[in-house]
């Protein structure tokens, strides 16, 4: 096996008093500089997984190793994008970011925290505000500033909980745009829960599908082929948009249930989810609405 | 600027106070008294002055009047059992801080420990259940007994009913931080010192300030009490002494006294709240 930069493997998380885990067998890979998002229903796990890789949250069974080192607790080589920003009140948005560059560098001399966080604060669009308290920010921007202080720690990887949920969609858009170019020009690795499916494809390399809960798992992973230089003003035009998306969202709708339980009603190895590819294929028929057969194998690619 | 709802509130406030006055006088205009007869005429010339205090409820005047005498020279001392108001509030307030500052040192580290470990809130429930409702009083005799030193009971007194607010409020602050909060400082690896007095603290303090600001209000109500009963200085003990001497315009001059100080107590505490608190 190669050596991926974040491998998950068997992850399972039951909680005491309920007889089915939520998920188990997970695997999964990151590789270095990619972004990838899972998308799923309410209750498969999603947070749970995050939590476990961010290390808030200890996995019932399975591993995640991250760089060549076992995860157990947190660490500041992960930062956390909240879904709630989890903005401290009483401190300005300077001071949050700082609290944040001193716990990573202690003795950084204060002239030089300040420049930092005003770096980072600048990347997305807050330069004018870092006196300011969170409370006197509208939620897109308390939200910004919660990804410049998970950038500002210049973590290995960025594990961000459904950070755009909460948002209206105009400032999502906005939003989303900024976080492509920083994560472009950064190369950061980059995990993602996200409940939009055009958000995961402006957004990802890869695609992380999960079945409902409980006893999750995950059904596929889908590759975003689109050239990475995508925008959401101009992504629509590509054919391939489309292809994923209808593929994203007919899982979504139709097929996220069959994998549930003992019952499971596709064909499925855990420890080698399929990978498809379904931007590349030529259009063809919708897949059919019985679920007894495999994925459709022209679109599997390791197989 | 007169049509404020403050000037106008104001202006109500004059009235229902003149309104009081109004009534008050009414009720103690001395009556169409008969002259003293024989034994009441030789009992007020033997008690002089004293006679003279005791016939009947005071009116606003002579109430008035203690108000001017006293405010003019607070800080007189003519021995035991005659020193000015000021010297006695200012007893009174040394003995309520004393045993304020006692229980913020025992309340703020043991509601730290107790909200932050469920297992201690558990456990320390019971007591705390047991022991808060017992009037701070009911603590006295075995106080005079054990510390054997009246002025020390009265702040142990003080103590034992500040205690009560302030851990409570400090365990249920602390406890009910945002779980948000805690997770980005478990992420960023933040020191536990750093992360109690950097987010639990701050994060808290909006709670624990309200419970210190119930337990000013209760240890000022309580000290009068305790000061009645232990005696020596103090304005409680004032109250009691000028009951004693029948004098009831002290009395009613102390009342308002003890009002005001703690009116005055309450507005620091609301001052330092504000302080203290966060808007989300």
């Amino acid at each position: 096996m190669t050596q991926h930069f974040l491998s998950v493997e068997g992850l399972k998380k039951a909680y005491p008093g309920t007889p089915t885990p939520v998920f188990e067998n997970i695997h999964f890979a990151i590789e270095k500089g990619e972004f990838v998002c899972i998308i799923g229903h309410s209750g498969c796990g999603k947070t749970t997984i995050l939590n476990v890789l961010a290390g808030l949250e200890e996995a019932s069974g399975g591993v995640v190793i991250m760089d060549g080192r076992e995860v157990s607790g947190p660490s500041l080589d992960r930062g956390v994008v909240f879904q709630s920003h989890a903005l401290m009140p009483w401190m300005s948005v300077l001071a949050n970011v700082a609290f944040a560059v001193k716990s990573k560098w202690p003795d950084m001399p204060k002239a030089q925290v300040e420049a930092h966080c005003t770096k980072y604060l600048e990347m997305v669009g807050l330069g004018q505000a870092i006196h300011k308290k969170p409370a006197e920010l509208s939620g897109g921007m308390k939200q910004r500033v919660g990804i410049a202080r998970a950038f500002a720690i210049e973590p290995k990887m960025l594990l961000l909980d459904e950070p755009f949920g909460a948002l209206d969609a105009l400032t999502r858009g906005t939003i989303q745009d900024e976080l492509l170019k920083i994560v472009q020009a950064t190369h950061q690795t980059v995990f993602m829960i996200t409940h939009d499916v055009d958000e995961a494809i402006l957004l990802a390399d890869k695609v992380v599908l999960m079945s409902n809960g409980p006893l999750a798992k995950i059904a596929e992973i889908v590759e975003i082929t689109m050239p990475r230089e995508r925008t959401r003003a101009d992504m629509h035009h590509d054919p391939q948009f489309y292809r994923i998306r209808n593929h994203l969202v007919d899982f979504l709708v139709n097929r996220s249930k069959g994998y549930a339980g003992s019952d499971a009603a596709v064909l499925h190895d855990a420890k080698h989810p399929p990978v498809v590819r379904p931007g590349l294929v030529e259009e063809e028929a919708p897949e059919s609405a019985t679920f007894r057969q495999p994925p459709q194998l022209k679109q599997v690619v390791n197989h | 600027m007169f049509k404020t709802q403050g000037f106008k509130a104001g202006l109500i406030s004059l009235l229902l106070f003149l309104l009081f006055l109004g009534a008050w006088s009414l009720a103690t205009f001395p009556k169409e008294q008969a002259t003293l007869s024989g034994a009441d005429a030789e009992y007020a010339a033997l008690m002089g002055k004293g006679a003279e205090k005791s016939s009947g409820f005071p009116a606003p005047g002579k109430v008035g009047e203690a108000f001017v005498t006293y405010l003019s020279d607070p800080f007189y001392d003519n021995g035991p059992n005659d020193k000015g108001i000021g010297i006695q509030l200012a007893h009174s307030l040394a003995r309520v801080a004393l045993g304020f500052l006692l229980a913020v040192a025992v309340a703020l580290p043991l509601g730290f420990a107790i909200g932050m470990s469920p297992l201690l809130l558990q456990a320390f429930n019971p007591f705390i259940q047991i022991l808060k409702p017992i009037s701070p009083l009911a603590w006295m005799p075995l106080a005079l007994y054990s510390l054997k030193d009246s002025d020390v009971s009265g702040i142990f007194v003080i103590f034992i009913c500040s205690l009560w607010p302030m851990l409570i409020n400090t365990a249920f602050g602390v406890a009910s931080v945002r779980k948000d909060w805690i997770n980005v400082a478990r992420t960023l690896e933040v020191s536990p010192l750093r992360k109690a007095f950097q987010v639990i603290l701050p994060a808290a303090a909006p709670t624990i300030l309200t419970g210190m600001r119930i337990s000013m209000g209760i240890a000022w109500l309580v000290i009068v009490a305790a000061e009645m009963l232990v005696g020596g200085t103090g304005i409680g003990y004032f109250v009691w002494n000028e009951w004693n001497n029948l004098a009831l315009p002290n009395v009613i001059f102390a009342v308002v006294m003890i009002g005001l100080v703690g009116m005055i107590l309450d507005q620091i505490f609301g001052v330092l709240q504000k302080f203290v608190t966060y808007r989300e």
